[in-house]
């Protein structure tokens, strides 16, 4: 049995019309976790979809972690960080972007649908840019339906 | 043996009115490590945190995680409180369950509850891989520099000597001064530029703490923070310093004549000058681009009638290396160059001078003595025109933003040139007038009414000679009509730019810098004159266009984040920083290149492998310099170098433990 066929018999019968997506957002501490929290300052809305994991620079995202959290079953990875030229490091971001760009082809390559990761710039002052980010990507994702290409717990888990 | 205890926050009904906190604390009983779970109103008052530490000491607990509010709102109040109970501050992780979760998700209970019960596992997966680190202290030199002389360095300088720290200011020119030295008067109260700023030049020459170092500039800055190692290039000067008396004979005497920098091009200088009387210090140099024993190997008239015996033609550059505790950077502005407008007649045209060639005109020291004439034929002009924002304000040709000076001085050439010539008219085409400042509307509005200067606002599409007037074409917007007007001098308030070398400088010292190349702030609005190197300040128009109030109350700004820095003998330092793995590392050096701080460097390992003696490289990190911002994480290939407190193994277990 094939590993595709072996999927599609062990999937579960998910309800897809309340499915809602699991969202990874790598936020740079100085600008998109800043504007993250000002979005909440701001009592403005998102869906209760994303995850926000800090680190210092959207430059120390390592695009292994990137491949990790598909592997884990994340439906989404959102990298975002200061716009480019105000990175707090002064070139981080810059690294981001050239990463991002090589991150979606490979993602075209492996036959992963690129829009499952994606890259925006977000200050901290854009509360309103966030939540939109937010929004429209969780739109997206649920158009797009579970990430069951790279999931292997899931599939470790319907196996036992 | 990781013992986590989990404290979940209420903040009253801030997070409690979404979040079902007592839930997330149940759930978070089975994480793995957790030994402690509980949630309480208020964490971070006193009782909350009296609790925290209390269930340290009963439950022997290692790791605290606390779900609250952002870190970047409460970190260092539970890093603190746990500090007291005994715990590295860095074995605390927050999870942000009110900014992330509960204040952005009020209509979705059950979803932010569930939300916040993963944040939560991902900080204790993350906190269990927490590891303890130390502060460390580096010592600091009590010393400072500030580089450029204008009213900017100077006025640092004298804040911080005043302070009692000792400061050497470097200045490229041969004397201190800067670009406030060759106006005439200041806006908006029109007194003397010089009046105000001699004494300041005299003071900072006579300051026991302050080291004037002119005609010399920066050749290299190494080091970090409290111990910056820089190289300063003394330039040969050709005068023995403290021989010369400056009594000036050698400059009387002189045969050859060139272009004077300081006025612009309107008067000579000598081969030996100082450029301006007032100079400080009062001591001449020679040009050796322009010397003729410099370039034929004959004359030495100034050597003959130095009555010192001071001129030494013999001089070499001298290199001297100290070391500062901090840099204040202040190298000013430059004027941008309109020989590319055609319309302006591309800087040909000798009755067209730019705002600063003006008030050398005006200057009661400048070539003709403080008399109004024009330079092409030193008639008095009658009709003048003077054209705003050239090349502010113009995307296509010229810079983007607005140089924030030019209408003020406009209004002041106007108020001036009707002050000496009573008969004349004076025309200003202006864009907007932009006069934010105190006193400063009021000062348009003199020039306006008191003194009858005609604004029109529109552009000059066209400047042309005919016969001897020249003739202004341009176009009244507010009329919509065209306009022409038979001038006899035109003055361009051209855009204040950033020096051409800014960006090198930049890169010797490390300092970021924007489009236009001017520097740029830690952040605009709570950090506006540090920058994102620590130890390095910024003051003056080398940040962004500035007036003269602005600069002196940046520059003393600046002296203020440099004396808080000299004053104490050492500094902690954040210990989020990067270290390398020594055995894995291949010392390929990608790392050197993608760091912004130039933090790391190649170093010679020395080992014995099977009973040979073996040297190879590899790299090590400044932990002064590091700012850890992981760039150098993802680059190394092996990786063999990684960031303390955001490991990838943290990052992982993060990702993991969402995904559970």
């Amino acid at each position: 049995m094939s590993v595709n066929e072996a999927l599609d018999q062990k999937t579960p019968t998910e309800n897809l019309e309340n499915w809602q997506p699991k969202i990874l957002v790598f936020a740079c501490n100085w600008c998109t976790y800043a504007g993250a929290d000002l979005t909440g300052l701001s009592r403005l809305q998102y869906p209760a979809t994303v995850r926000i994991l800090r680190v210092p620079c959207s430059g120390r995202v390592n695009p292994q972690f990137v491949i990790k959290a598909f592997q884990k079953g994340v439906d989404a990875v959102l990298v975002c960080g200061c716009h480019p030229g105000d990175c707090h490091y002064t070139t981080g971001n810059y690294f981001t972007r050239r990463r991002f760009l090589l991150m979606r082809r490979l993602m075209e390559y492996i036959g992963m649908e690129p829009e499952r990761l994606q890259a925006s710039w977000v200050s901290a002052a854009e509360a309103q840019k966030f939540q939109q980010l937010i929004t429209e990507v969780t739109e997206q994702i649920r158009a797009l339906g579970p990430n069951r290409k790279l999931r292997d717990v899931q599939w470790e888990q319907w196996n036992n | 043996m990781k013992r986590v205890g989990v404290f979940v926050c209420h903040c009253g009904t801030n997070i409690s009115g979404t979040v079902d906190c007592a839930q997330v604390a149940e759930a978070a009983k089975d994480f793995p490590n957790v030994e402690y779970s509980i949630d309480y109103k208020y964490m971070c008052s006193e009782p909350g945190q009296e609790m925290i530490k209390k269930a340290i000491e009963e439950h022997k607990l290692n790791r605290i995680v606390v779900a609250s509010c952002s870190p970047r709102m409460h970190e260092p109040t539970f890093q603190n409180c746990v500090e007291r109970a005994g715990l590295n501050p860095y074995y605390v992780e927050m999870a942000n369950i009110r900014e992330h979760c509960s204040w952005v998700h009020p209509n979705e209970k059950e979803g932010a509850t569930e939300k916040a019960i993963d944040l939560v596992r991902m900080a204790v997966a993350k906190a269990v891989r927490n590891q303890p680190l130390q502060k460390t202290t580096i010592p600091v030199t009590d010393r400072a520099l500030v580089i450029g002389g204008g009213i900017a360095g100077i006025q640092a300088a004298l804040d911080l000597a005043n302070a009692g720290h000792v400061v050497d200011i470097v200045e490229r020119e041969p004397s201190i001064g800067g670009k406030m030295a060759q106006i005439d008067k200041t806006f908006p109260t029109l007194d003397c530029s010089a009046c105000i700023l001699t004494p300041k030049m005299v003071d900072a020459a006579a300051h026991p703490n302050i080291n004037l170092l002119t005609y010399s500039e920066i050749e290299k800055v190494d080091g970090f923070v409290g111990n910056f190692d820089v190289t300063i290039r003394q330039k040969a000067r050709s005068i023995k310093m403290d021989v010369c008396t400056g009594c000036g004979i050698c400059m009387e005497k002189c045969p050859v004549k060139v272009d004077s920098e300081f006025e612009l091009g309107l008067a000579k200088r000598r081969a030996i000058y100082t450029p301006f009387p007032q100079a400080i210090p009062n001591k001449p140099v020679i040009d050796r681009e322009h010397c003729t024993y410099f370039l034929r190997g004959k004359c030495g008239i100034c050597s003959k009638l130095c009555p010192a015996g001071a001129v030494d033609y013999t001089q070499q550059d001298e290199l001297l290396t100290r070391r500062y505790g901090a840099i204040i950077v202040a190298t000013g502005f430059e004027l941008f160059d309109y020989s590319v407008y055609g319309e302006y007649g591309y800087g040909k045209y000798p009755d067209v001078i730019t705002g600063l060639q003006f008030e050398r005109l005006i200057n009661a020291s400048g070539p003709t003595m403080g008399k109004l004439q024009r330079p092409s034929d030193k008639k008095e002009p009658k009709n003048i025109v003077i054209i705003n924002c050239v090349g502010s304000r113009d995307e296509a040709k010229g810079k983007s933003y607005c140089s924030r000076t030019c209408c003020m001085y406009s209004a002041k050439h106007a108020s001036l040139i009707r002050d000496k010539i009573k008969d004349s008219n004076v025309y200003v085409f202006y864009m907007d007038m932009r006069t934010p400042g105190k006193g400063y509307e009021e000062f348009y509005d003199r020039s306006r009414e008191q003194y009858g200067t005609q604004y029109i606002r529109g552009r000059v599409s066209k400047i042309y000679p005919l016969n001897d007037k020249l003739i202004v074409r341009g176009e009244d917007t507010l009329l919509s009509q065209p306009v022409e007007v038979e001038a006899d001098l035109v003055i361009l308030a051209t855009a204040m730019v950033a020096q051409p070398d800014a960006d090198k400088l930049a890169q010797k010292i490390g300092i970021g810098y924007d489009k236009d190349n001017f520097y740029t702030e830690a952040h605009p609005k709570l950090a506006p004159v540090e920058t994102h190197t620590q130890g390095v300040y910024l003051a003056g128009a080398c940040q962004g266009p500035k007036d003269i109030p602005d600069s002196v109350a940046q520059a003393s700004a600046a002296a203020a984040k440099a004396c808080g820095l000299l004053s104490k003998p050492e500094i902690l330092t954040e210990p989020i920083v990067t270290e390398v793995d020594e055995k894995t590392c291949a010392g390929c050096g990608t790392c050197l290149l993608i760091c912004p701080y130039k933090a790391i460097d190649l170093k010679t390992l020395t080992e014995r492998i099977a009973g040979e003696i073996v040297e190879r490289k590899v790299a090590t990190v400044n932990e002064g310099l590091c700012q850890g911002c992981g760039a150098c994480t993802v680059a190394c290939r092996s990786g063999s170098i990684y960031l303390k407190h955001y490991t990838d193994e943290q990052i992982l277990a993060e990702v993991n433990a969402l995904c559970l």
